[in-house]
């Protein structure tokens, strides 16, 4: 009775410090969004060009792969609470495929915007003209800068699943391992949910 | 090494007499540097902060000893203007980030915020751990940088200078200043959940000691506004190492932008260093006017509007930086707004006052100083937040004047008191009072020497940053100079004798002050679990009773019933 107690308060200690360090992560990506539309305003044309050569499909592809391991990893939140350790089993491992997937996805598209010449740095030849080159570099480079640091926020989540499949798997202490998943969904959940607002800021705002 | 360790160890733990038994106080845990570097021990870990600021605070001291030489006569005679910038830069980077901000939060924050509310520990002690070995790792990597190479930016790191022309170190102090982000979001993040989440039964948050209202309110603003400062440092880095970004105007960024993300942080920076120092200054005056605090609920909600509307006042920093003119005007009333709970402050610690017991002990001496000094900083910080003043004062030494005043005479002045107030729970010993009575009059003296002529030189336009000036301002300047050499003595004292007292002074009882608060209910030193029977939270905070000045707080009640 202690023990459950107790097992149950350190877990929520933790949550706690978990929202205030999801947080610091909004401010953290609100500068990049700040960022983006401040220079977007500079350069109105420049960025609705450029953003005409990000990669729509694979761009949408990898939103509906990334929906997906979020709504993954929260069912095997939802299975270990109900005490079902094989379900989530299986979900913890498909969220890290789909996140795995994602990360592919975005190195493939990586290299088809260096294949493109859509790198902007300025040792580089940059592909894109128009009346203001200058702003079309900006875009890209908030591109790589917002997806980038996206990225990591991706590899440190991936990092977190796989070590919650071997706890769950070694199932040695399941009320805390219950709690570490919860946990590390509500971190897959931000970095979800920053992709949510880059997808339409990168990709679809300028195609009508 | 053994020997260095040893030395070191004995340094630092010197008051604990050897005590063969199981360790009766935190000091005794463990006596070699080992023992330290590894703790999780929120009261340790406390120590290892003060000794690392104190070590930073000389250095960035010594910075400040050469701007003050060069500046004794008008010609460029001790140091080129290259070299001249790059003191500055180091003075700053080094006392805002290494010194002030970690200051009071991370030294008698992390003691006292878990002892005062009756709690074992921080909530993640580890992370306590690593929020030192992040400031440490930062903080001397920068200062390497600064000394092997030099910045020439000034702490602010103004666009596109920074990224375009200077030839200096500026990625790797950027580096530094980003990893020491970390380790202030992670202590502001431990410090909330610790707040929340582990006070002591019965310690409802308008129970709490208005110290612990101040580290909470200055633990939202580090958290909250760090992460912005660090992106917007590596955007810089960036900026600087590609040559692309969103600061410089010839790559079609905008300067003004960074601006105003620097500011989003280091305007709310301020208030992580003040509100801590307000937090000290309630404590102290109630004490040693033997007082309650006079509105403890307006006290508590002023700190909640000062961190709040801090928050929104980042532009006054850009009234000629191009900026609009409705934004100026908005930042500006936004400004006299975030005055009205910094008066409310003042005004009930002097209410707190009247019809007091007061008596004059040095805590009391350097927070007394605290309060006065820091009116006259926010009251020419009004100044420069009426929009017409600033066009003539901005980047003037009044400017300088102004956030010394707050910074130094507020902020060290409060932290040196709360040492002093605070020494005897800590070491086990007490200062000695003479001394350290001389050393809070000689610090006040000097500051107000160094400082006052610099508000004259700004309002006569001497502008701030170079480092030679017009012949007409000597007076004043040799004036200031001389004061800084007699605040350096005043800041050296208690160096010394506070070291003096680890080894030769008198034992300290548990409630030395009869003091209101929790950490006054624990031995002195504390034990290493802080409390051996849980601690009783008082019927209302600062139970004090003016009519019985000798008494424990809270017995007032009693004896009537």
């Amino acid at each position: 009775m202690n023990a459950t107690s107790a097992t149950v308060r350190r877990n929520t200690d933790e949550e706690v410090g978990l929202w205030v360090f999801l947080a610091t992560e909004v401010l953290f990506f609100s500068v990049l969004l700040f960022g983006y539309v401040v220079t977007r305003i500079h350069h109105p044309q420049a960025f609705a060009l450029a953003s005409k050569h990000t990669d729509i499909v694979l761009g949408s592809v990898n939103t509906a792969v990334l929906l997906t391991s979020s709504l993954t990893i929260a069912l095997s939140s939802v299975s270990l609470e109900m005490g079902r350790r094989r379900a989530a089993l299986w979900l913890l491992p498909a969220t890290l495929v789909l996140g795995a997937t994602f990360l592919a996805l975005k190195f493939l598209e990586y290299a088809h915007d260096i294949h493109e010449q859509l790198v902007p740095l300025p040792w580089l030849h940059f592909s894109l003209s128009g009346p203001d080159v200058a702003g079309e570099r900006l875009f890209f480079y908030m591109y790589f800068v917002m997806t980038g640091a996206h990225a990591v926020h991706l590899i440190v989540g991936l990092a977190l699943v796989a070590a919650m499949i071997v706890k769950v798997a070694r199932n040695e202490n399941p009320d805390h391992s219950c709690g570490a998943v919860e946990l590390t969904g509500l971190y897959w959940h931000l970095v979800d949910i920053v992709w949510i607002f880059l997808y339409p800021m990168l990709y679809l705002i300028s195609r009508t | 090494m053994t020997s260095l360790s040893a030395a070191e160890a004995a340094s630092a733990t010197a008051p604990a007499m050897p005590a063969p038994a199981a360790a009766s106080s935190y000091l005794d845990e463990g006596f070699n540097l080992w023992s330290w570097l590894t703790t999780k021990d929120h009261k340790r870990i406390a120590i290892l902060y003060a000794v690392s600021i104190t070590a930073f605070f000389f250095l960035g001291g010594a910075a400040a000893t050469l701007i003050r030489l060069e500046l004794a006569t008008p010609q460029g005679d001790i140091v080129s203007a290259e070299t001249y910038n790059k003191i500055f830069t180091a003075h700053g980077v080094i006392m805002v980030w290494f010194f002030l901000i970690p200051s009071i939060p991370a030294t008698l924050g992390n003691f006292l915020l878990p002892l005062m509310i009756g709690a074992r520990d921080l909530a993640f002690p580890r992370l306590n751990l690593l929020s030192w070995y992040l400031y440490v790792a930062g903080a001397l990597f920068t200062v390497g940088m600064l000394i092997a190479g030099g910045v020439d930016t000034g702490w602010t790191f103004y666009t596109p200078f920074s990224t375009m022309f200077s030839s200096t170190y500026v990625v790797y102090a950027l580096a530094g200043v980003f990893v020491v982000g970390f380790s202030s979001i992670l202590t502001g993040l431990n410090f909330i959940v610790t707040t929340h989440r582990l006070r002591t039964a019965g310690l409802t948050w308008f129970r709490l000691p208005l110290f612990v209202w101040a580290i909470y309110a200055t633990s939202l603003i580090l958290v909250l506004a760090t992460p912005v400062l660090a992106m917007t440092l590596v955007l810089l880095a960036l900026e600087r190492l590609f040559g692309i970004g969103i600061f410089d105007p010839a790559l079609g960024g905008d300067p003004l932008l960074f601006q105003h993300l620097f500011w989003f942080y280091s305007h709310p920076a301020v208030y992580i260093m003040v509100l801590p120092a307000m937090g000290v200054a309630s404590e102290v005056i109630t004490c040693f006017a033997r007082k309650p605090v006079f509105g403890y609920r307006m006290m508590a909600y002023a700190i909640v509007a000062i961190a709040s509307i801090g928050f929104l006042v980042w532009g006054h920093h850009m009234f000629v930086s191009g900026q609009s003119m409705y934004a100026g005007m908005t930042f500006s009333l936004l400004s006299y707004l975030v005055a009205i709970p910094s008066a409310i402050k003042v005004f009930n610690w002097t209410a707190t006052l009247y019809k007091g017991s007061i008596t004059f002990d040095a805590p009391m001496l350097y927070l007394l100083g605290f309060v006065g000094l820091f009116m006259v900083g926010g009251m020419t910080g009004l100044f420069l937040a009426s929009l017409a003043a600033d066009v003539h004062l901005t980047d003037t030494y009044f400017v300088v004047a102004h956030f010394h005043y707050i910074m130094v005479g507020g902020s060290v002045m409060a932290y040196l008191g709360g040492i002093h107030y605070w020494w005897p729970k800590v070491t086990g010993r007490l200062y000695p009072e003479s001394w350290a009575r001389f050393a809070a009059i000689l610090i006040f003296a000097g500051f107000n020497m160094t400082f006052f002529p610099q508000y004259l030189l700004g309002v006569a336009g001497m502008p701030r940053r170079y480092h030679q000036y017009a012949p007409e301002f000597q007076l004043l300047n040799v004036l200031s100079s001389a004061g800084a050499a007699i605040l350096a003595l005043g800041y050296l004292l208690p160096l010394v004798y506070l070291s003096w007292s680890l080894m030769r002074g008198k034992r300290a009882p548990p409630n030395p002050w009869n003091a209101a608060g929790l950490e006054w209910q624990t031995a002195s030193p504390p034990p290493p679990h802080n409390f051996d029977s849980p601690p009783a939270p008082p019927r209302k905070p600062y139970d004090y009773d003016p009519t019985r000045p000798e008494a424990l707080p809270g017995s007032a009640a009693a004896a009537q019933t």
